[in-house]
């Protein structure tokens, strides 16, 4: 039996850096492209509202789907009181987000979790926690949450985190270009930060709840990807309203318009808000829907989520024992 | 698959809702059904299956509804109408709500039920047609619960007969009995003979929520039990959604018989995508107008057109997009389409498309299910207009698109169309939208949305998509009358020739008044008119066919009137008035010539007619549309639309007055109107266009005819070209024109009894309302 399966992948192999896939070298900014996107609010809305109508997976269907959500999850702490031993909790977590017992019923291999995202200074001790398990530690970055410390501090700030080991970096981009339209100075501050980060992977957080519509995701969204971001990134979890279905179709549907023009796949991570093993459902479906399979794998796609694996844990007990789990029948990180 | 494949390919996987209680229903009530008359169902009779288009499984046995039945639902119904009427509201109202209720306590029965024997996806059934149904019992709740309050004056029309078509089947049933109950009336009903089982669940939730016996009827059969029911002497209306090709035979089959109509019927519907749309949306849009039900739906978004400039693209995205549709079995709650509702209608569209010699036929390259009756998504581009299937309805999962160059290149061909069904426009220019909007011949507009319906929002066609209005109060006043009593048109004959003529002191020739012009009857022959007491008082014109093509043609140039403001026509009528007053003492002295009227009477009619004209001059800017609560962030706007060129058969009695009374609310309005005066008084009509002449009225907004009003009125009515027949005259044949008028399904309004021309009923909404019909144009917003 063994002979004719396919070798378990390691679940390195999923994480970055990919080799077989172009990373996004970005573009001429081109302006006529910009001013011609159009996103219509109430038509984006009734999609996102009948998506979790239209598509559903049950049975053996829903665990494989959870497991593989768990492996496109960014585990996240990004706390002011946060300390060595708990980002090494965390990451601990990390290298195995599900009791075993459960994986093995399952018949899954073991999986690790997409990647863990800290702070800067903490960068130091979740690569030497997660050393030898391939998973990438990100790092967010630019004055994360707002962006409003001195330009050369955020470049700054990124060099720092590469050197101290952090495999990608999440930047938060400066909302008042694009509330004010400045969309060459969003493509500059976007270009400089990707070429900070040089081989780490860069994800441009737009902090979509501070854009004010859906017109201005979808074109600060093309802009950054235009300036060579590897991956858009909704909010920093710290806006009033995170990450939304109708957020997510603006953004991809940007995604897939791009990967059109240039045959490069960019990758995507809502982060905030999704806390329940039915959104991540959800989110893996539109995903699917939208733009494909592709974005089912950690190199195109994550979810920033802290408490969403305590609940997708849950749910995959249940799936084993038929009973309905508890909390704290699993691990905490 | 194990779960580590599935982990690996992250496939979807089944997701089947239970059809248990479904079949378990079937077992207990049938599996052989009867109909449900008077509060009970009957044995079964005669029978025929009823099947799981998905699988071919045969589900239950159904009743095919006889003459004897339909009599028994019929009288049961007349017997329940007198006490069910004299509810009051409140008392209506609660049964409403109750039925809502039951259809919300049940939904998952009906919806699965549907399911199973529609092949419509459970998505839909659950998510759309089952929140649609109630909320249409929840809102005529309301409506009968301020009928009389709202509505003073009117009563219920009596037995309703309504047929409803196998694509909607419950709901369809909401749309057709709430509306009936709700103002006062008794129903037959039967479902189509594909989709019988939710009427007869139906059936059983109205003896749960008590509703007297004999309220609600259910037969179920074929297309002989519904004509049966049409053209039962028992039903005081006939409401039917369907073909337009039985919609027609309904409208010949009722003709005279005086039963009020109305008719949904099928459609062609134009998905107008300008270039600076928000295309991923409006591709996601036409999932919803092409592909939602199996493309088995009136109004689906079936005639796709594209600005040119981004049709390439537009197409590339669109075939990217079907490729991710998923057909299968409909109660797989993971699919988008299901089956289609039986192999006839299969046949049906394949032939279509094998008949089909032009553009590019792209099918969704989806994984289509074994057996059962399914289709694939099909997209056909390149098409011209002169293409059939750009012209038919096709009632089936399948697109055909052409292109455009401009805004108004786009409304020429959407309107390029004999159906006026829906349209859809998808634009991010609120300019464009709104301009366009009111442009398309159609009765709902849809604009950067589309297959949005509510109670509260008016549902209904113009030209062959029938007519009459489902929804909102506009809906509920299909389901009654004006209560005020009226008296029956008596034919008046003109006074015969003297023995010994006296001639005029001075030839005058009245003629006939097109476009603006005084012309001569094609014919070339004239007919003398006598005074009673034998002086002759001129001629009139005998106008044949030729000369009402003629008219039509003049009015249907005269299109500008309907541009014109409301204000602008009101100030046209007002002109009139005056211009009439001026002339008071010769129409008087003209009136008691031709009819041997008094003085004080001759002087009253011309007094009321400049009073009329006054009215009418004041409704033009005031009869405003509204807009519809429905349940979206954005407007449901019910507008008042002309219907285009009125053809209008004037009364005998007040020849003066009657012809004002209809003339002047039609053009109050922006219709043309074509009138046919009296033939016994003919000429206070044809004085009248020397006052039209001089009132700044654009030539062929009113039209005169003079001549036989039968013939006239057939002309009319067989005219492809006018948009509505109204008669107050009497002595005619009343069926030849119902029937005559079916071929292009314009609406009538053939009336056998009159008001009382010089009092407060020959005036007023009553008229305004057959001078209009209500376009929906639903504008969601928000950035």
């Amino acid at each position: 039996m063994s002979a004719i399966t396919p070798a378990i992948a390691p679940p390195t192999q999923d994480h970055l850096p990919q080799l077989h896939r172009p990373r996004n070298l970005g573009m001429a900014l081109d302006l006529d492209w910009v001013a011609r996107v159009q996103a219509n609010t109430s038509a984006i809305e009734r999609r996102a509202n009948t998506l979790p109508g239209r598509r559903t997976v049950k049975k053996a269907y829903q665990a494989a789907w959870l497991a593989r959500a768990i492996t496109l999850i960014d585990l996240t702490t990004l706390a002011g009181d946060d300390t060595e031993g708990r980002v090494r909790r965390l990451c601990a977590k990390a290298r195995q987000p599900v009791r075993a017992d459960l994986l093995g019923a399952l018949g899954l291999p073991a999986i690790t979790v997409g990647a863990v995202c800290v702070y800067h200074e903490m960068v130091e001790t979740a690569v030497a926690a997660l050393a030898g398990s391939g998973i990438p530690v990100a790092a967010v970055s630019t004055g994360f949450p707002a962006g409003l410390s001195p330009f050369a501090l955020r470049v700054k700030e990124i060099e720092h985190s590469v050197q101290a080991g952090a495999a990608e970096i999440d930047i938060v981009i400066s909302r008042r270009h694009v509330l004010t339209g400045n969309w060459q100075a969003l493509y500059d501050e976007m270009r400089a930060f990707r070429a900070a980060c040089g081989p780490a992977h860069v994800k441009a957080i737009l902090a979509t709840g501070e854009l004010g519509t859906l017109r201005n995701v979808a074109r600060a969204s093309l802009v950054c990807m235009m300036a060579g971001a590897d991956f858009i990134k909704t909010s920093t979890g710290k806006e009033s309203v995170n990450a939304t279905l109708p957020v997510s179709l603006t953004m991809i549907r940007a995604i897939r318009a791009y990967e059109a023009a240039t045959g490069i796949k960019i990758g995507y991570k809502p982060a905030g808000g999704i806390s329940k093993a039915k959104d991540a459902l959800v989110y893996l479906s539109l995903m699917k829907e939208e733009l494909g399979n592709d974005w089912l794998r950690p190199d195109l796609f994550r979810f920033g989520a802290s408490s969403l694996l305590g609940d997708i844990e849950r749910q995959l007990e249940h799936h084993v024992t038929g009973a309905y789990s508890a909390s704290w029948r699993h691990p905490m990180a | 698959m194990t779960t580590r494949e599935i982990f690996d390919t992250m496939e979807y996987g089944p997701a089947p809702e239970s059809a248990a209680e479904a079949l378990d229903w079937i077992g207990m009530h049938g599996p052989a059904f009867g109909h449900f008359i008077d509060g009970r169902f009957t044995a079964a009779g005669e029978t025929f299956a009823t099947r799981n288009p998905a699988t071919g499984a045969e589900l239950a046995q159904i009743t095919q509804g006889t003459a004897e039945d339909v009599n028994a639902a019929v009288a049961a119904a007349t017997k329940a109408f007198p006490t069910w009427a004299k509810l009051s509201c409140h008392a209506r109202a609660k049964y409403l709500y109750a039925l809502a209720r039951l259809l919300q306590k049940h939904a998952r029965l009906f919806a699965v039920l549907e399911t199973l024997d529609n092949g419509k996806p459970i998505r839909e059934s659950r998510d759309v047609d089952l929140p649609l149904a109630q909320r249409h019992f929840y809102h005529h709740a309301g409506l009968a619960q301020l009928r009389d309050a709202e509505m003073p004056g009117h009563q219920p029309l009596g037995v309703c007969g309504q047929v409803i078509p196998w694509n909607f089947p419950l709901l369809m049933l909401a749309w057709k009995i709430a509306p009936a109950l709700a103002a006062g009336n008794t129903v037959v009903l039967k479902p189509a003979e594909y989709t019988s089982l939710t009427a007869l669940l139906f059936g059983q939730i109205c003896q749960e929520a008590g509703l007297p016996k004999g309220v609600v009827n259910i037969v179920t059969g074929d297309g002989r039990t519904g004509e049966a029911i049409v053209t039962h002497l028992g039903t005081a209306k006939i409401a039917f959604t369907g073909s337009t090709a039985v919609g027609r035979r309904i409208r010949e089959q009722t003709a005279g018989m005086g039963k009020s109509l109305t008719l949904e019927l099928g459609g062609k519907s134009p998905y107008i995508v300008f270039d600076d749309a928000d295309i991923d949306s409006a591709i996601e849009g036409l999932v919803d107008a092409i592909w939602f039900n199996q493309g088995q739906v009136c109004c689906a978004g079936s005639r796709l057109l594209v600005q040119e400039g981004i049709a390439g693209d537009f197409h590339a995205r669109l075939k990217a997009r079907m490729a991710k549709l998923r057909v299968g079995d409909p109660l797989d709650k993971c699919i988008d389409m299901g089956a289609l509702v039986d192999p006839v209608q299969h046949q049906a569209i394949t032939a279509m498309l094998a008949a089909n010699t032009e553009g590019e036929v792209h099918t969704a390259p989806v994984a289509m299910p074994e057996g059962g009756c399914f289709f694939p998504p099909t997209l056909i581009t390149g098409l011209s207009p002169a293409a059939p299937l750009m012209q038919e309805e096709i009632f089936g999962p399948v697109l055909v698109a052409t292109t455009f160059r401009t805004p108004t290149e786009a409304v020429e061909i959407a309107n390029n169309t004999r159906y006026g069904l829906a349209a859809t426009v998808w634009t991010e220019n609120l300019n464009l939208a709104l301009d366009i909007a009111p442009k398309l011949a159609a009765g709902v507009v849809w604009v950067n949305a589309t297959n949005l319906f509510d109670a509260a929002a008016p549902f209904g066609g113009v030209r062959e998509s029938g007519f009459g209005r489902e929804g909102g109060w506009e809906g509920l006043s299909a389901y009654l009358k004006p209560s005020v009593k009226r008296m029956a048109i008596k034919r008046i004959a003109p006074f015969a020739a003297p023995k010994t003529p006296e001639a005029p002191p001075l030839d005058r020739t009245a003629k006939l008044y097109i476009g603006g012009k005084q012309a001569r009857p094609d014919g070339g022959y004239s007919a003398p008119v006598w005074s009673k007491r034998g002086k002759l008082l001129g001629h009139m014109g005998i106008g044949n066919r030729k000369d009402i093509r003629n008219a039509v043609e003049a009015a249907r140039g005269a299109s500008g009137w309907a541009k014109a403001s409301a204000h602008s026509r009101a100030q046209v009528l007002y002109y009139i008035a005056e211009n009439l007053s001026a002339r008071a003492g010769e129409f008087s002295q003209r009136l008691r010539d031709l009819t041997g009227c008094s003085k004080p009477q001759a002087e009253a009619e011309v007094r009321t007619s400049i009073a009329r004209l006054f009215s009418y001059g004041a409704w033009a800017d005031k009869m405003d549309g509204r807009i519809a609560q429905a349940p979206i962030r954005g407007v449901a706007l019910a507008m008042r639309e002309p219907l285009g060129v009125i053809g209008a058969l004037a009364p005998d009695a007040a020849p003066l007055l009657g012809t004002l009374s209809l003339v002047a609310p039609a053009i109050a309005m922006g219709n043309r109107v074509v009138v046919v005066p009296s033939r016994a008084y003919p000429l206070a009509a044809t004085d009248l266009y020397q006052v039209l002449d001089t009132s700044d009225l654009p030539g062929g907004v009113v039209n005169i005819v003079t001549g036989d009003a039968q013939e006239l009125g057939q002309a009319l009515a067989a005219h492809a070209d006018v948009d509505a027949l109204w008669s107050f005259t009497g002595g005619i044949d009343h069926a030849a024109l119902e029937a005559a008028s079916a071929g292009n399904l314009k609406r009538t309004w053939i009336n056998t009894d009159t008001p009382d021309w010089s009092g407060n009923d020959g005036e007023g909404r009553c008229f305004l309302d057959q001078a209009t019909e209500v376009k929906t144009i639903w504008i969601p917003y928000g950035e």
